[in-house]
């Protein structure tokens, strides 16, 4: 087998040297009951083409974002990835390396994390930024429970504009760690009372911009009726590009950022692995859970990374630590540092611009189908339509017409029948006039 | 003259009337290696005999601290948040953590005088 | 007679350390950091200009720069590489690190991640678009099913503490189901550190249980701290200490018997696969950690995922979402109202979890079958006991032989040398290694834990061997230099980390 290196004559000679007659003789210590010499009900080992051929074959079964006419946004989205990216993550000491747990030897990662840490505390204009999060959505959980601690209360109050996934996993967490959440309406206008519903158990608002449905949200009023309460700011966001175009939460006063960063170098990947960005103001930083990469100097002065404030960690702190966290999301973490370091400051914000750019003209486009209307006054590249009908079978009916045309709101907020109608619509800089063409004759087909 | 006694759990605490000054021994100090920050309590917090007080981290490791007596603390050494090494140079004169009022003298007399916490510490190696 | 001629010895060279004029020192680059070399306005990717039109930002458009630096594609690509050449990495030569299964991560599952029919597709398309990534999916699960012998596995979790916290939700939603007010987690003195920061997560409260002098849990001990508060047991097997629970099917009947679950910590799965069941040693769930056992790559740190394998009596809880089966085709379920009588304790991701990493664990797992698995486990456990029996004469195990997958050594042969177990490990990033784990776990002094795993060959554990041999011999004999000022020759020397610790410096920042 050709990942297994050791010969059947290797073999018996190790066995000599440690004085076992046999292989089972080291697993001696396995009960009766759980021997097995019978093998596993499963296939036998297999060559590279057998293997090619039958993933080939399952992938075939799908319809990929770059064979369709794509407008599917709702929490994931699609960007041109330059070509640089996926080759530098390939290098064996990238791909292949561990937790830089010895600098010494972990210099390339630890140097990447720091920048990787300083674009994201520049994007979210926010103070530090830690070396990222399984997701989005954990970060968002994550950030609700760090205020928690810090100011010592239990409640968090979630915006009725919070990406219905990031409002689960949120709910998820704090239930079991005893917290209280109070999930406000989905709120397709981009409207709601959040001001009212901070209270002195408050630990935190939870606001999400561009919201589920696409509007911007200012933070800075929520922000200030926050801390007049004593409660913190924590600013979500889905689309990493918007902030090439759109006031920072750092800016609006926000004292937590979340973030999910799978727009930068990472790709669609169906949903995983993708890249939590957790950032904060310098003054939480002891209570900010994940990795934190830090600078210093070596035994002869020079310039050097290291893993840092470390005891806040499961490792060392055990019980107490702020997260049980281990990994980060490494890969991704470098892909997004990559693609963000080829755009620089000149690519960031054109690269937004093109997107926001590219939801005008759709949106136009497909509010001049009969019956169709957009909820949205403002909007980063993603907008929401209302449809005469509902909107989960137009999809349906789109994509036998070969169309990726956006994400119905019901398929993930399916109990609510006044949102039946409503469909998320995501531009993107790789969309064509014919694309948008394609879309919106064919929407306007499937309507009549 | 100020008595010293100590905790099996290396805190030491300095008594002046009825309010105590609490740290860490020197082997302590010495067996966290550098010491990078300190968790400190707040003032009026009221604490019972061995409740958890204060927190002392190295890069390695975090240690909690113990209250050597119940009491109301009314002072903490907020120096040590700028100067964490205060804590290694001088752990039992300037490196002191918090000042707890005393709610019960006589817990003391559980304690270990300086004698007696040198012996123990020598049978710890 | 030819008298014009040159030396062929290398006579002074290599003797002193040449300062250079650039800083580099041959391959070994020094390399500023990103925001250090930028030119405003430059960009390494080229794109499109945009139109002039009103925007739809209201008012909140930015206003301030970001300050990204600006670089172009050829300096971007220079400057990771160069980065790249800092790190140590399995291809380059062996990591034993106990615990972390540092195998060879195999390039095909690198190509075939990367088939646009899996790479580009969006998570919320239309279920008949995406039929093929839910089949991949159910047929990993069946894999996992089958390798562990359990009836059901949640794939959402994203890492192996993330699937840890699945577990723990799974035992505490079941205990509420029962009424049940349980809030004792019984765990070894030599668990992780993530499993009481787990269990902490989950509002349980953490119990140790102490080893016996094999280095197993002290199964008496055990039995005396159960009780009607305890809700599980939370153990690792193989343990942290590389050796099998052998008391493991009875501690499972001891904690069933009175009310508890049994969470099992998948790490170390690498030592059983394809030969022991944690089904057959009584389990209720167990992560798997596919960046260990299933070869998806280390990448510096993540991505991970950690699926859960879980017993008929947790299967109920297990959370949203899931894929099924139902002949004619593949569904998503995402919601509680759709789980079939099943109920979910709720949603551990946004989207279905980790399918990057599960492409590459099943071209892993087809690749290897079932006779290949099989086979991983007995050479990651041979290769381990090798390495344990050609080095108990020069350095100490704590714990007698066989061990599993991993061996570990104490401090003890190196007592009164002046080198520590940090110093060792220095010593060997000068050999051309990475150092074992070192100081974990914490149950014996100045640990030492290597696993080397099944893709090592003879060849190469015999040169590791033979330098540790000479390494605890040296130690022994007093060569102090060689470790205290190790190590020479990485691209840094011994970092301060209490300076980055007290004076935390995060980021990079403009000079004022």
């Amino acid at each position: 087998m050709r990942y297994l290196p050791l010969t059947q004559t290797d073999r018996a000679a190790m066995l000599r040297t440690i004085g076992a007659a046999s292989i089972d003789d080291l697993f001696a210590d396995v009960p009766q009951i759980a021997r097995r010499s019978e093998p596993l009900d499963l296939p036998p080992h297999q060559g590279e083409i057998e293997v090619e051929r039958m993933l080939r074959a399952m992938a075939s079964k799908n319809l990929a974002a770059c064979d369709a006419p794509f407008f599917c946004g709702a929490g994931a989205y699609r960007h041109h990835i330059p070509a640089t990216v996926d080759h530098l993550i390939q290098r064996s000491e990238f791909l292949t390396s561990y937790t830089p747990y010895q600098p010494e030897i972990s210099q390339g990662t630890l140097q990447y994390l720091f920048e990787f840490q300083t674009q994201v505390a520049m994007l979210s204009g926010m103070d530090i930024a830690n070396a990222s999060m399984y997701d989005g959505a954990t970060a968002c959980a994550e950030a609700v429970l760090m205020a928690n601690r810090a100011t010592k209360r239990r409640k968090a109050i979630l915006s009725g504009g919070l990406h219905p996934h990031y409002r689960a996993v949120t709910e998820t967490t704090s239930h079991f760690a005893g917290g209280i959440v109070q999930a406000m309406a989905a709120a397709p206008d981009g409207v709601e009372d959040l001001v009212n519903m901070i209270d002195d158990d408050t630990a935190c608002i939870v606001v999400q911009t561009p919201d589920f449905f696409g509007h911007l949200r200012d933070l800075r009023p929520l922000t200030e009726a926050a801390h007049a309460r004593g409660a913190l700011l924590v600013a979500v966001t889905t689309e990493t590009l918007a902030l090439g175009a759109t006031l920072p939460p750092g800016e609006m006063g926000a004292d937590i950022f979340v973030g999910e960063g799978q727009s930068l170098g990472v790709g669609l990947n169906f949903g995983g692995p993708y890249l939590g960005l957790f950032a904060a103001r310098s003054a939480l930083q002891r209570q900010m859970p994940g990795r934190l990469c830090g600078e210093t100097v070596d035994a002869q002065g020079r310039r050097g990374y290291v893993l840092t404030l470390s005891a806040r960690e499961q490792h060392i702190r055990r019980e107490k630590a702020t997260s049980n966290i281990c990994t980060n999301s490494g890969l991704c973490c470098l892909a997004f540092t990559i693609h963000v370091a080829l755009l620089g400051e000149a690519g960031f914000t054109q690269l937004a611009l093109l997107n926001h750019q590219a939801a005008i003209v759709l949106a136009q486009a497909l509010t001049g189908i009969p019956g169709v209307t957009c909820l949205n006054k403002s909007f980063f590249n993603e907008f929401t339509l209302r449809l005469p009908k509902p909107a989960a079978p137009v999809v349906e009916a789109l994509a036998a017409r070969g169309i990726l045309g956006g994400v119905p709101v019901s398929r993930l907020i399916p109990d609510d029948p006044g949102l039946a109608n409503l469909l998320l619509v995501a531009a993107n800089e790789t969309n064509t006039d014919q694309d948008r063409l394609a879309f919106a004759s064919a929407l306007r087909e499937v309507l009549s | 003259m100020t008595k010293i006694f100590y905790t099996q759990d290396h805190e030491w605490i300095r008594l002046d009337g009825d309010v105590g000054t609490v740290g860490i021994s020197n082997y302590a100090q010495e067996q966290l290696g550098d010491i990078v920050f300190v968790e400190l309590p707040q003032l009026g917090t009221k604490i019972g005999q061995g409740d958890e007080t204060a927190v002392v981290e190295s890069v390695k490791a975090a240690s909690e601290i113990y209250a050597p007596v119940s009491g109301e603390i009314v002072d903490a050494n907020t120096a040590l948040e700028g100067a964490p090494v205060t804590v290694n140079e001088a752990a039992e004169t300037d490196g002191w953590f918090f000042k707890i009022r005393l709610a019960n003298k006589s817990e003391l007399d559980g304690l270990m005088d300086a004698a007696a916490y040198k012996t123990f510490v020598e049978g710890l190696a | 007679m030819m008298r014009a001629g040159r030396p062929t010895h290398p006579g002074e060279a290599g003797k002193d350390t040449l300062t250079t004029f650039s800083g580099h020192r041959g391959l070994d680059h020094e390399e500023p950091l990103l925001f250090e070399q930028n030119a405003d306005g430059r960009c390494g990717v080229d794109l499109p200009t945009p139109a002039t039109m009103a925007n739809r930002l209201g008012a909140l458009a930015r206003t301030g720069a970001i300050g990204l630096p600006g670089l172009s594609e050829p300096q971007v690509v220079r400057h990771f590489v160069r980065l790249s050449r800092k790190n140590y990495a399995i291809d380059s030569g062996l990591y034993p690190l106990g615990s972390c299964t540092m195998k060879h991560n195999p390039r095909l599952n690198e190509k075939l991640a990367r088939l646009p029919g899996f790479a580009d597709l969006h998570p919320l398309q239309p279920i008949s678009t995406v039929q093929g990534a839910l089949e991949l999916i159910n047929t990993l699960a069946h894999w996992l099913r089958v390798l562990t012998g359990m009836p059901a596995v949640a794939m959402s979790p994203k890492a192996g503490a993330h699937g840890e916290l699945c577990g723990l939700m799974a035992i505490r939603a079941a205990l509420d189901a029962r009424g049940e007010k349980r809030n004792r987690v019984l765990a070894p003195e030599s668990a992780h550190g993530t499993n009481p920061a787990t269990a902490a997560m989950c509002g349980f409260s953490v119990d140790p249980i102490p080893a016996d002098k094999r280095g197993r849990v002290d199964l008496a001990a055990l039995k005396a701290k159960l009780g009607p508060d305890v809700a599980a047991i939370m153990v690792t097997n193989p343990n942290t200490c590389g050796l099998f629970e052998n008391d493991i099917v009875e501690m499972a009947k001891a904690v069933h018997d009175a009310g508890g679950y049994f969470y099992c910590d998948g790490a170390n799965f690498n030592a059983l696969v394809g030969r022991v069941r944690p089904g057959d040693l009584g389990i209720d769930a167990m992560h798997i950690n596919l960046h260990k056992t299933f070869s998806t790559p280390h990448g510096g740190g993540g991505p991970g995922a950690g699926p859960v394998v879980f017993s008929q009596a947790l299967a109920p809880y297990a959370p949203l979402p899931f894929v099924v089966d139902h002949g004619a085709g593949f569904d998503l379920i995402d919601l509680g109202a759709d789980a079939g009588g099943a109920t979910p304790f709720g949603r551990m991701t946004a989207f279905h979890g980790q399918m990057g990493m599960f492409v590459r664990a099943l071209s892993y797992m087809l690749s290897h079958g079932g006779d290949g698995l099989r086979q991983v486990a007995e050479d990651a456990v041979l290769n381990a006991n090798y390495v344990l029996a050609s080095l108990s004469g020069d350095m100490s195990a704590p714990f007698p032989g066989p061990c599993m997958h991993e061996c570990l050594f104490d401090d003890s042969f190196l007592k009164d040398t002046g080198v520590t177990t940090l110093d060792f490990a220095k010593a060997m990033i000068d050999e051309g290694y990475h150092p074992m784990t070192i100081y974990f776990p914490l149950v014996v002094h100045g640990a030492m834990l290597i696993e080397p795993t099944e893709t090592e060959s003879k060849e190469a554990l015999d040169q590791l061997i033979s330098v540790l041999r000479n390494l605890a011999q040296a130690a022994k004999a007093g060569d102090l230099a060689r470790f205290t000022q190790a190590p020479h020759f990485a691209p840094r020397n011994r970092l301060d980390e209490t300076r980055a610790a007290r004076t935390p410096v995060l980021r990079w920042r403009p000079q004022e």
